[in-house]
């Protein structure tokens, strides 16, 4: 008996120990100190000069792990606008005047700059918008540094993109991007307008304006002559007073669909040179033939990756029918390991959501998705008391049209669909406005590229997901928007071609 | 009795082409064309909204197989519209002739130079691919390769002025459309849209698959907004746009596309002043083509 017992004790305890965590990784937090002084308030960097907003309105940005308020921010006002419009084209006649090779300089300066104070910029970009440190720190701010590596590289060679000898900037480009990659947004703007020739003018999230403003600074120790770069901060009203603006040659937006079809009717007619990164509900294809292990990493990737605030987010699981249990099985108990709390802790999966109205419009959609009959299923994990959070959530018996596979709900929210035949993968992958990107898992390569070439997205992963390149072309097909951002093709919406 | 000739013309009922078929117009009505000197030419067909869907349906069902085709096999197709359209020269320069009020010599010149153009757009088939897309180095052990892939279905807003738009325009609007493997419907240039109907027959001769192109000769404002507004279209070309209504029109059929994010291709600002002639650069080729990248992991 007391023999038994001793073997059998070690036996329980280590069943006990496993559910208590045996794995459980301790507090590994980075210093918030790192993201260097941050200021109590903020006004617009117009012709390089931090300068006060012409309006007394100011907007404030917090951080959604702690709710606590980060700093003030100016609300753009038409005039600041303006301003901003009128530096920016006072400085295009040098800086287009200004031989590549120059231009490629200042833009390499800058990417050394970044990667310089990468830890920096990595720190304060989790703080301000939500996401893990280790993603900021291992996927955002490299990929910054990147694409200003990237275009810098363009900036002499122009005449050999392949939109004819001597390509012609536009003039100022009024840029709007999104919250979910505040840095990254920027660099994807900045970076080819720069190359090209063109000034610019861009307003940052109003939930995360830190990062650009702090970017402004990178601008200056880089030596950038005043004006090529503006930075107006603002909500939706200054976005519109840029799009708007009469003397903007060419706008860029990358966010949620209506608001882009919104600018893109705004602008008929009017000659400005538009390009669109809109929304997305990919399908995350996964074929019966798929190394399971790695497909379960692949999907909780795809949508679990920047707590889902990613417009090409595989938040379509389209599952062949035969492996489903198999799968769903794996991916519950990996969605059972995903750590979520603090972004700032580097063990961290899943950090807060980005605010207070997004996690609305999460909670509504999974609420429409149960009242619609689909079965929700979270791992039971422990949420911080302050803050947006949200527990990665799968939803099963989804039909094609329910709205959690609908629409785009920007946050950490699978809905899983089957398939018997590929025929029916690709008939319903395709079944949506969007056409940003998709998955396929299968081991079988001619599967691989009958699949992709029926697809109707601009990205492919294909036994991957969420990779980006500054090297690779990436945009949408249909209402995910128009034109390429990355790559030669990226060059072609900054140019007169 | 000096007016009555041995042997009578025998004259031809103007036709919509849609689907690959030869229908009259679902309104039952055609209006009168005439020449540049207001000599009555001949009725043409009175296309309608109603028409114009029909024809992006056809134009729809004809995606998968033209876009799926091979490139050699589409490049083969378009020289044989060259191959057809060399056969009845003649008939197309009366017909330029007659449209755009320019001498038999320069007719039959802009005759030619639209032959030579099905030619050049069957050369680009099948290095398009090669041009737009290619393999990008990306920082990682990836294959990772961007190919360009047609938009889907085109609607066009023919030429309605400028030199050589009655023919050679139309088949500057056309040809890259289709030889990116999209499918289109064209709204024929509403003063002179003979030129525009008889391609319908060259091209039905030519072994392009029924639905690829279509043509609907009518009011260019009937035509127009319904190809901009409709959902199941995914590219607008508005070369004719302002030209045929104004720039108000152009800017909204422009703000009509955006509802479903169609990508446009904006008219010149002063078409009348457009020579079609000049060689065309690849613009009207990328325009409706998508960038399509696909990833895979490289490793063993």
């Amino acid at each position: 008996m007391a023999k038994n017992k001793k073997t059998e004790e070690p036996q329980a305890q280590a069943v006990a120990t496993a559910k208590a965590g045996l794995f459980e990784y301790a507090p590994a937090p980075e210093s918030p100190a790192a993201a260097g002084d941050i200021a109590t308030s903020y006004g617009h960097f117009i012709g390089g000069e931090f300068v006060d907003s012409s309006g007394s309105e100011a907007l404030k940005t917090v951080n959604p792990a702690t709710e606590q308020v980060l700093a003030e921010f100016a609300h753009g006002t038409d005039e600041d606008v303006d301003r901003a419009v009128a530096a920016a084209r006072k400085a295009f006649t040098d800086w287009s005047a200004l031989p590549g090779s120059e231009r490629a300089k200042y833009l390499f300066r800058i990417a050394r700059i970044i990667q310089e104070r990468s830890r920096e910029l990595a720190v304060l970009e989790s703080i301000d918008n939500g996401k893990p440190i280790r993603e900021t720190r291992d996927v955002d701010l490299p990929l910054v540094a990147a694409h200003f590596f990237y275009y810098a590289g363009w900036a002499d060679k122009l005449d050999f993109a392949g939109y004819g000898a001597n390509p012609r900037p536009l003039g100022v480009a009024g840029q709007v991007i999104p919250w979910n990659f505040p840095l990254l947004m920027l660099a994807w703007k900045i970076a080819p307008a720069l190359a090209t020739g063109n000034t610019v003018v861009l307003k940052p999230a109003e939930t995360t304006p830190l990062t650009a403003l702090r970017f402004a600074e990178i601008c200056r120790q880089a030596g950038l002559p005043k004006g090529v770069v503006n930075i107006v901060t603002g909500d939706g009203r200054t976005g519109a007073a840029l799009t708007a603006h009469p003397d903007v040659s060419k706008v860029a937006f990358t966010g949620s669909t209506p608001v882009g079809r919104a600018i893109a009717k705004q602008l008929a007619g009017s000659r400005k040179k538009l390009s669109l990164e809109l929304g997305g509900k990919a399908a995350n294809i996964v074929f019966d033939d798929a190394p399971i292990d790695q497909a379960v990493e692949g999907i909780v990737n795809g949508i679990f990756f920047n707590q889902g605030h990613v417009c090409c987010a595989g938040s379509r699981l389209l599952v062949q029918e035969s492996i489903q249990d198999e799968l769903l099985d794996a991916l519950k108990r990996r969605m059972d390991t995903l750590r979520v709390g603090d972004p700032l802790d580097k063990n961290t999966d899943i950090g807060a959501i980005n605010s207070a109205a997004q996690l609305a419009r999460i909670t509504e959609l999974t609420a429409a998705g149960e009242a619609e009959g689909a079965e929700r299923w979270s791992p039971s994990c422990d949420l911080p008391g302050t803050g947006f959070w949200f527990r990665p959530t799968l939803f099963t018996g989804v039909s094609q049209a329910h709205r959690i596979a609908r629409e785009e709900i920007f946050g950490p929210v699978l809905s899983v669909l089957t398939f018997r035949t590929p025929a029916e993968a690709v008939e319903k992958a395709n079944n949506t406005p969007y056409g940003l990107s998709a998955g396929i898992w299968t081991e079988k390569g001619s599967r691989i590229l009958w699949t992709a070439s029926r697809l109707r997205a601009g990205v492919v992963w294909a036994n991957t997901f969420n990779k980006f390149d500054p090297t690779s072309p990436f945009g949408g097909y249909k209402e995910s928007g128009y034109g390429r951002e990355g790559g030669r093709h990226g060059l072609e919406a900054y140019l007169d071609v | 009795m000096s007016d009555i000739s041995l042997r009578l013309d025998v004259l031809k009922t103007y036709k919509l082409y849609v689907g690959g078929k030869f229908p009259r117009s679902e309104s039952g009505r055609v209006y009168e064309v005439t020449d540049s000197k207001g000599q009555w030419l001949g009725n043409a067909p009175l296309g309608t909204r109603k028409d114009t869907r029909d024809a992006v349906l056809a134009a729809r069902a004809a995606v998968k197989g033209w876009s799926g085709a091979t490139a050699y096999n589409r490049g083969q197709v378009l020289y044989r519209v060259a191959e057809m359209l060399q056969g009845r020269r003649e008939q197309f320069a009366a017909e330029v002739a007659a449209a755009e009020g320019v001498g038999a010599k320069k007719a039959a010149a802009l005759v030619d130079t639209a032959i030579d153009r099905w030619v050049w757009y069957a050369g680009w088939t099948d290095k398009i691919a090669q041009i737009a897309g290619g393999a990008n180095p990306v920082a990682g052990p990836f294959f990772n390769l961007s190919t360009p892939e047609p938009s889907g279905v085109i609607g066009v807003v023919a030429p309605q002025t400028g030199y050589g738009h009655s023919l050679l325009g139309l088949v500057e609007v056309i040809a890259p459309a289709i030889a990116a493997g999209n499918t289109v419907v064209v709204a024929a240039a509403a003063d002179a849209p003979m030129p525009a109907l008889s391609l319908g027959e060259v091209l039905a001769t030519s072994d392009l698959p029924g639905g690829v192109v279509n043509i609907i000769s009518g009011k260019t404002a009937d035509i127009a907004p319904t190809l901009a507004t409709h959902q199941d279209v995914n590219g607008l070309d508005l070369a004719g746009a302002i030209a045929a209504e104004g720039p108000g029109a152009a800017a909204a059929l422009e703000a009509g596309a955006a509802d479903t994010l169609k990508r446009v291709i904006r008219p010149a600002l002063d078409p009348s002043t457009q020579d079609w002639t000049q060689a065309p650069g690849t613009e009207r080729l990328l325009s409706f083509l998508e960038t399509k990248t696909v990833w895979h992991p490289m490793g063993i």
